[in-house]
């Protein structure tokens, strides 16, 4: 499994529009998360945002491992690791996806996504671990410091038209295409 | 030993999850190559689905704001913070090709890769637990103006930002969709 890639199987040309699109149209999904956020402010009186989830999740394995530390933290004496409506949601994300692939007959069932193995190799599966741990790190420290993720800012945030959030979803996707570009392009 | 929130709101949150889950997936933002494809600036399907949901959710809760329907919850704009945060996510964000909630979607579509993310982002999110004291006290006073809005910054009452944020949507997808025909 974890064989090493194989250099003239690197830097492969690939075109990102040569697979499968959106099932349904994109205004139509975007309109009814728009809907649906209208839904989570009126019903929970919560924005929809998905990295908290995340730090949840690492604090109670946090309180788990060495209690006495995490409860010394700050982040966690502010956000203390509670199962509440944050960490349901995202949970509940990976069945609603499940049921989504599996009515548009689109489940994958794969650990390597087929653009990344036309670009880094059949057999990439160490590289490609490393790399996607690498970018939740990444991805999980910045969205705390920024104060939100694609969710919280880029549509939560940027729909009550505030500025930081504004400010955070752009800088997303600088910080992305860049090293997108940096990935695929060169 | 851990709290847990009334069976009510974890019944909400899992409601709103499964269609938030349902539709990520259905909008193809799931998929690794309509990300990455975003980020190369080839495929605009996120860019699509994200400002759609604004438009929409943006002139529904303002409204629904007007009419004492619901409060609104805007965080803080740290000019620091949200740019060197922005930026650091921006570049997870192409590494991964998943973003926390997308992520989960595909996950559910099947891309096991998306465990990989997953525990990159638990591992992520405690290391800010551990640096949050200091990031706090360096990095958040910086550029700190609270909870700035658009209609705060530019002339006009916040329905009229509303509206004018919503016309610059429009010209943005209109554009999108001239210049990137096939």
């Amino acid at each position: 499994m974890f064989e090493t890639v194989r250099p003239m199987m690197l830097f492969t040309e690939v075109d990102s529009l040569q697979y499968s699109g959106s099932a349904w149209s994109p205004y139509l999904v975007g309109g009814l998360i728009g809907v649906l956020s209208m839904l989570t402010f009126y019903v929970s009186d919560k924005p929809i945002g998905a990295s908290t989830a995340y730090a949840r999740v690492a604090g109670m394995i946090g309180l788990l491992v060495v209690p006495k530390h995490t409860r010394s933290l700050k982040y966690f004496k502010d956000n203390p690791p509670t199962l509440g409506w944050e960490l349901m949601l995202v949970i509940a994300v990976v069945v609603g996806g499940l049921i989504a692939a599996w009515t548009g007959d689109e489940l994958t069932g794969q650990y390597l996504p087929a653009m990344w193995q036309d670009r880094f190799g059949e057999e990439s599966y160490l590289l490609r671990t490393v790399v996607a741990f690498a970018g939740g790190i990444l991805m999980a420290f910045g969205s705390r410091v920024a104060g939100g993720c694609t969710s919280g800012h880029g549509i939560s945030g940027t729909l009550q038209l505030a500025v930081g959030s504004w400010v955070s979803a752009i800088c997303f996707f600088i910080g992305g295409v860049v090293t997108a570009m940096l990935m695929f392009a060169i | 030993m851990i709290q847990t929130s009334s069976p009510k709101v974890l019944i909400q949150g899992s409601i709103f999850g499964i269609v938030f889950g349902f539709l990520l997936q259905k909008g193809g933002v799931a998929k690794y190559h309509v990300l990455i494809g975003q980020l190369l600036l080839e495929d605009f399907t996120v860019l699509k689905v994200m400002m759609s949901a604004v438009l929409v959710g943006s002139i529904g809760i303002h409204f629904m704001h007007r009419a004492g329907l619901v409060e609104l919850h805007i965080k803080p704009t740290r000019y620091a913070s949200n740019m060197i945060g922005g930026l650091v996510f921006g570049v997870g964000f192409a590494l991964s090709a998943y973003c926390p909630g997308t992520g989960a979607a595909a996950l559910g579509q099947g891309n096991y890769d998306a465990l990989a993310m997953i525990f990159g982002m638990l591992a992520g999110s405690y290391l800010f637990a551990e640096a949050s004291s200091w990031i706090a006290r360096k990095i958040d006073p910086l550029g700190d103006r609270g909870k700035l809005t658009l209609d705060k910054w530019l002339p006009g009452s916040r329905t009229v930002v509303v509206f004018g944020t919503a016309i610059v949507i429009c010209g943005m997808l209109v554009a999108v969709e001239f210049l990137c025909v096939q």
